[in-house]
């Protein structure tokens, strides 16, 4: 935790490339023949493109933007789990990324178990994961179930497991993609009051969603991205229909 | 069952190599059994550890994509599964010595020397297989026939004394020859390898242990465009 700063997230000048050439040269075979014909071509694709902003303790940000504009590219760079082409990210407390439910989860292994193997990944510990095991069950309604290799479950129980072990810890920052669409009507309402809850500690919620009116309910900022670059940034107020006016 | 499995393994194998082979080199290798499982669980360590971190990464590119987490721990973790399974497959070397009557040495507990020097090489060469393996795919089939030449240089069935003196050389240069003439060293002569080999097999293990890593680091941001 940086003691002289009180951003939580603190994106500078970040840009992101990716090689999108159509023929992926992935062998030393085809690099050869390549580099024989004088033939290596890489087309560039900038995801991410220049993108500033800074979010302060107890704000949140909503990420929006059409489809293909950056917005998980930006998700996954601030989660860590890429690092930027150019431009530094700094993220000061814990992160409890809902990026994609369950990930990580181990098809052939039973509910018990991925929640310890999950946990893991998220990084606690054993003993922290025991502890939270009834909570996890009790919120997940999967009592019946923790002993069924969970490639026996439904994509909506497996949503349900993997948000109730990514939100069990409380977190500085969750990250949220899209997940409140997961489950039915009455899990997506529980899925709701826990993140409310975690924001009601003083976490930080990141949250990228289609549906401007969850942003409007949940996030304080927001930031407008399209095609890699920052359109526009500032409190949801002011952003929201801005961008609701330029997708008429 | 799967324990089992990994002790009986090494077992069978060692049973089915010494009825093909003992007809051949019987004469001129004492305790001709142990002399097999010696070379060959050794190195069936290196061989398996790399041969499975090779593909650790490209195999983990779906949770590497999704959540961040230190990418170095899949390589590693196949290393420490190898390991696991060359415990067990001592155990069957301990029994086959029991067996066929071969001499306890007291060097024998020295034996984790030799093992510790070969996991600097293994994990040195896993790091360095597994990342390069994101931008090359081909590397794995490469390595099946590169596996393929390596445990038929290096003297695991065979005694090194058939080797003719211009030959000699591949072996010297073969870092798996030395760990496993250091292992065989504690294990059927009961003489403790001195400084010389000493140091020799500790700076090929750092040697492997430091490219690896620097290919690791060097190329681990990209892992992430190319699984």
């Amino acid at each position: 935790m940086n003691p002289l700063s009180d951003f939580i997230i603190d994106v500078n000048n970040v840009s992101m490339k990716f090689n999108m050439s159509k023929e992926k040269v992935d062998n030393i075979k085809e690099y050869i023949v390549r580099l024989v014909k004088g033939r290596i071509k890489i087309t560039e694709f900038w995801a991410l493109k220049d993108i500033s902003l800074s979010i302060r303790r107890g704000e949140s940000l909503g990420i929006v933007g059409v489809n293909g504009s950056g917005k998980s590219t930006l998700l996954k760079v601030i989660a860590g789990v890429m690092k930027p082409t150019t431009g530094s990210i700094g993220v000061y407390g814990t992160v409890a990324p809902l990026i994609e439910l369950g990930a990580g989860f181990d098809y052939e292994l039973t509910a018990r178990e991925n929640i310890f193997l999950n946990g893991a990944i998220l990084g606690y510990s054993r003993a922290a994961m025991s502890a939270k095991f009834e909570e996890i069950m009790d919120f997940s309604e999967l009592q019946e179930f923790v002993d069924v290799p969970i490639k026996n479950f439904s994509s909506g129980m497996v949503a349900r497991l993997g948000f109730a072990i990514a939100t069990i810890s409380r977190p500085d920052i969750l990250i949220a993609d899209e997940i409140l669409g997961v489950g039915d009507y009455k899990f997506q309402l529980k899925c709701e009051q826990r993140m409310n809850e975690i924001i009601s500690t003083g976490a930080t919620i990141i949250l990228v969603s289609h549906a401007i009116e969850q942003i409007e309910k949940m996030c304080t900022h927001t930031a407008w991205i399209n095609k890699g670059r920052l359109m526009a940034f500032g409190p949801t107020s002011e952003i929201a229909p801005q961008y609701m006016a330029s997708l008429q | 069952m799967g324990l089992l499995w990994t002790l009986l393994n090494p077992l069978l194998t060692m049973i089915v190599m010494t009825i093909v082979f003992s007809a051949l080199f019987r004469t001129q290798i004492e305790h001709f059994p142990v002399y097999l499982l010696s070379g060959s669980i050794l190195f069936t360590l290196n061989i398996e550890a790399t041969n499975t971190a090779l593909t650790s990464i490209i195999g983990n590119g779906s949770l590497i994509k999704k959540v961040y987490i230190p990418k170095y721990l899949f390589p590693l973790s196949r290393v420490v599964s190898s390991l696991v399974n060359f415990c067990f497959a001592f155990l069957a070397l301990l029994i086959v010595m029991a067996v066929t009557g071969a001499p306890f040495q007291l060097s024998m507990l020295l034996a984790i020397v030799p093992v510790f020097y070969l996991v600097l090489f293994t994990t040195g060469l896993s790091l360095a297989l597994s990342a390069l393996t994101v931008f090359f795919r081909d590397i794995a089939h490469l390595y099946s026939v590169f596996a393929l030449l390596w445990t038929y240089l290096t003297p695991i069935f065979y005694p090194i004394t058939i080797i003719p003196e211009r030959y000699m050389v591949l072996f010297e240069w073969n870092p798996m020859f030395h760990y496993v003439n250091y292992f065989r060293k504690l294990i059927l002569e009961g003489t403790v390898p001195g400084l010389t080999e000493n140091l020799l097999c500790l700076s090929i293990g750092i040697m492997a242990l430091a490219i690896g890593l620097v290919t690791f680091y060097r190329t681990q941001d990209r892992f992430i465009l190319h699984i």
